[in-house]
């Protein structure tokens, strides 16, 4: 029986070539009519079905392999926005993810990416395969961003540089390759942290745990219990920091406190991973910034350091980051960077170039890059504003006394206000004000306008409700 | 200060074999050298080509003021999932119209094999997964680094440069219920040789009543025969019986957009809250890869595949582009027939999309590469989106001479 059914496939197969029969003009095998192959189908071993008197088709099982599988939780940062756009009331406010708004609450596309942009139009460029690592020139560049284009790490081509998918995909990068180089292990990572860097590690199989970072009593750092904590953590652990505006709360060490950091580190043989999504965004300065990565680096360190341009050039959905590997020798380098391809490659094999040749164009331009400067400053400075009219109205219409000048201290684009989940549901429920469970505030999603408002928001979320 | 590094047991990796061909083309300063590894396409000049089609969206896209570039969802551009879903699957698809089918905007091809991949070993519960012999070299590094185990089924026939159609049914028989399948949908990657359509259903059938789950990777719909949905015939077959699939799109070749990453995974269930949790599913294997899928390449798909006069120009180009592959085909077929070289060659004009399986050896590979400057994979793969009129009699001379060369 089946080799009647293989016998009968093989002589309707064609013997002239498909090559020819299209050059004729004759289309491909089949006109879809499939069914009418098997009418004679009786005995055939592979078909498990009966024929009643029309075309059988084997199908496979009549429940879905897939029955079992449950409905996932939505994320709970990207989650917030689509909650947001249910809401039909007028005051609702988004102050969930940190995108960049203007004063008038819409996107911002800096005029500096619309110039690259049209240039990389007008130039007609091609679309070819970026080599695994990424674009060369938006590589060199990047890291000359990071470290200071007179950095020993750069001269002495002591960095690994691979273009990644933005902050995530660099993070991700890092992640898998300490599960492989570096078995067993941890990594630790701030009290709290943004959401998403343990389910990287997790992904990757890299056990973290936490370190103290945010007090809740001071509204600010809780320094002396950081610094237990990465004391207390096996040798060669790798810490997790944030380069610069710590997300979620916005408090970030001061300079002295990242000289005790880095003692501690070297101390104990860590290795320093640091995430940086916000250059230049958090002072306004792009230095400024980079300083407690530079600190480390000066001090002759190895490094891992993940960027993203999503935000410092308004960059999200293009998807542009890098991860940098400082080493103690080019050689070192060289190796590194080859073991990070050999991730790369079989996750999605290259990155996307379109997102990487605006940062290449934008930094590598001088007129540009002076105008990235100035975008940056204005962005950030709006942000200093916002903080300033808040804390304002908050200080004018709570009479309780309470101390709310954490607004001032913090810096970037978030806010961690103290509230608790309770506090964050009321903020929505009541006020239609969309932030994350954990009193996370996206100051780059308020006005001027709004101040009075959140202020009200918040001022009967933190006091009437427990 | 440690003078150690903490990076000491870190080897040096090898070159990627695929692309390390070009980065020993880029090496090369004789002026004859040929680049036929790598499938990107090249015109008769010997250039890279961006579609005249996507250049206007483009050209569209940058100068819509209203375009902004906020964080796509996770699971990426939602036109452009459902227009690619149409696109593979037939616009008039009731697995569509049922509401069964969730699509992903993901990184290429690359990217759709790794998430559908990582869901599987999460979330099915069979974690072996059967790739033809000889397939893409990538494949079983994304299968296994996602966590599946890879077993082979035999596909191509060495004595034939065809298919080995017997083979393929006993490994595929003997696999164990419910094992996925890898299937490229066409233009197989890296031999060219593809099942008919008869051999297509048997082995729907024989895959269906074995209940093992059927993997598409689509990476040259168009661009094998010049037409879409005759390249999606292999596929829109096994959603027709009713039954469950992954498919993996790329717009790598078929739309030139090789850096911007665009493709898609579509998983098709059996119902439309399966599709729905199974999607929720997927947005978790996403979110700590990279977070949401790059914006550029994925609207320019979308404003063409959604504009009927973009769309119909599309078409043409892409026909231009396969009908150009298919007269290197006869060309080089012809000149190796004229130079009398040994040898049956005629599966170069049998063998189907961007690659012919020379059946040349890796030494003659190696000596083609040392003395006529042809670079290619060693298992003697040749990229014809890589020839032109002009550089035909230099590869038959080089094929010429390694077939008779006295070893």
């Amino acid at each position: 029986m089946a080799s009647n059914v293989l016998s009968a496939a093989a002589s309707a197969s064609p013997s002239t070539s498909p090559v020819t029969d299209l050059l004729k003009g004759k289309g491909r095998l089949g006109s879809g009519n499939v069914g009418s192959l098997f009418i004679k189908d009786k005995g055939n071993p592979f078909l498990n079905s009966k024929s009643c008197g029309r075309i059988s088709m084997a199908v496979a099982v009549n429940v879905s392999r897939f029955e079992a599988i449950t409905m996932a939780p939505p994320d709970p940062i990207l989650g917030v926005s689509e909650a947001f756009k249910a809401d039909n009331d007028e005051k609702k406010l988004n102050l969930g993810v940190g995108a960049y708004r203007t004063e008038e609450l819409q996107p911002y596309v800096l005029d500096v990416v619309k110039k690259a942009e049209n240039l990389m139009l007008e130039r007609g460029e091609n679309k070819e395969y970026l080599p695994i690592e990424g674009l060369a020139a938006f590589n060199k560049v990047t890291a000359e961003l990071l470290f200071g284009a007179d950095s020993p790490v750069i001269s002495e081509q002591r960095v690994a540089t691979v273009q990644g998918l933005s902050g995530t995909g660099s993070l991700r990068l890092a992640a898998v390759l300490i599960e492989r180089y570096f078995p067993g292990a941890k990594v630790l990572i701030s009290s709290p942290t943004w959401g998403n860097h343990k389910n990287i590690f997790n992904d990757a199989r890299v056990p973290w745990s936490e370190y103290r970072y945010y007090d809740p009593k001071t509204v600010g750092l809780d320094f002396e219990g950081m610094i237990e904590d990465i004391k207390a953590a096996p040798e060669g652990s790798f810490i997790l920091l944030h380069g610069c505006a710590h997300n979620p709360t916005g408090i970030d060490p001061t300079p002295e406190q990242w000289e005790k950091i880095a003692d501690v580190i070297q101390e104990k043989n860590h290795i320093p991973f640091f995430d940086v999504a916000y250059q230049g965004f958090a002072s306004g300065s792009l230095d400024q910034d980079a300083a407690s990565v530079r600190l480390f680096a000066a001090r002759g360190m190895e490094i891992f350091v993940a960027q993203s341009y999503s935000k410092n050039l308004g960059l999200y959905s293009e998807r542009i980051g890098a991860i940098n590997v400082v080493c103690s020798s080019t050689d070192t380098a060289a190796r590194v960077k080859s073991q990070l391809k050999r991730i790369a490659r079989p996750m999605y094999s290259n990155p996307p170039i379109h997102g990487a040749r605006i940062v290449a164009n934008v930094v590598g331009d001088p007129a540009l890059f002076d105008e990235w400067k100035a975008e940056m400053e204005m962005m950030a400075g709006r942000i200093k504003r916002v903080r300033q009219k808040l804390y304002d109205s908050l200080t004018s219409k709570d009479k309780s006394g309470k101390d709310w000048s954490f607004i001032l201290k913090q810096i970037g684009m978030f806010s961690f206000t103290g509230l608790n989940k309770n506090q964050s549901d009321n903020m929505t429920n009541k006020w239609h004000v969309y932030m994350t469970k954990d009193g996370r505030i996206s100051l780059a999603g308020l006005n001027l306008a709004k101040c009075e408002y959140l202020a009200d928001a918040i001022i009967d979320s933190y006091h009437n409700v427990s | 200060m440690a003078s150690d590094s903490v990076f000491a047991a870190v080897v040096r990796a090898p070159e990627d074999p695929i692309l390390g061909v070009t980065v020993a083309y880029n090496k090369d300063t004789s002026p004859n050298k040929l680049n036929l590894g790598v499938g990107a396409y090249r015109t008769e000049e010997g250039k890279p080509l961006v579609l005249n089609v996507v250049r206007r969206a483009e050209q569209i896209l940058v100068n819509d003021e209203s375009r902004v570039k906020e964080y796509l969802g996770i699971t990426g551009l939602a036109d452009f999932n459902k227009l690619s879903a149409k696109l593979i699957l037939g616009a008039d698809s009731p697995a569509i119209q049922d509401n069964r089918v969730t699509t992903v905007q993901c990184l290429s091809g690359t990217g759709s094999l790794r998430v559908g991949a990582e869901f599987l070993a999460r979330h099915y519960h069979e974690k072996t997964i059967y790739i033809p012999n000889p397939t893409w070299g990538n494949h079983p590094k994304i299968f296994n680094l996602a966590g599946l185990s890879v077993k082979t089924y035999r596909y191509y026939d060495p004595a034939t440069k065809g298919l080995d159609f017997q083979g393929l049914l006993e490994d595929l028989g003997a696999a164990p219920s419910g094992a996925i399948v890898l299937l490229h949908a066409c233009a197989h990657n890296p031999t060219g040789v593809d099942p008919t359509l008869e051999q297509w259903e048997q082995i729907r059938q024989l895959i269906r009543s074995k209940q093992l789950l059927p993997f598409f990777d689509s990476a040259y719909q168009g661009f094998a025969s010049g037409s879409l949905d005759a390249d999606a015939e292999s596929v829109r077959m096994f959603v027709a019986d009713g039954g469950e699939c992954l498919a993996a799109q790329s717009y790598a070749k078929n739309m030139g957009l090789y850096g911007e990453r665009v493709g898609a995974l579509s998983i098709v269930c059996k119902a439309a809250d399966v599709a729905s949790r199974v999607e929720s599913q997927l947005k978790l294997v996403i979110r700590p890869m990279y977070s949401n899928p790059p914006i550029h390449g994925a609207s320019i798909v979308a404003a063409i595949l959604k504009d009927s006069e973009m769309y119909q120009e599309w078409t043409v180009e892409l026909k231009a582009m396969a009908d150009r592959i298919l007269s290197m085909r006869q060309q080089l077929f012809e000149a190796l027939s004229a130079r009398g070289t040994p040898g049956d060659w005629s599966h170069i004009i049998k063998q189907i999309g961007m690659f012919t399986f020379t059946g040349l050896n890796s030494e003659q590979v190696a000596f083609m590469t040392k003395e006529y400057h042809i670079y290619m994979t060693s298992d003697g793969r040749i990229s014809m989106a890589g020839l032109s009129s002009r550089t035909v009699p230099h590869l038959a001379d080089a094929i010429h001479a390694a077939v008779t060369r006295s070893t």
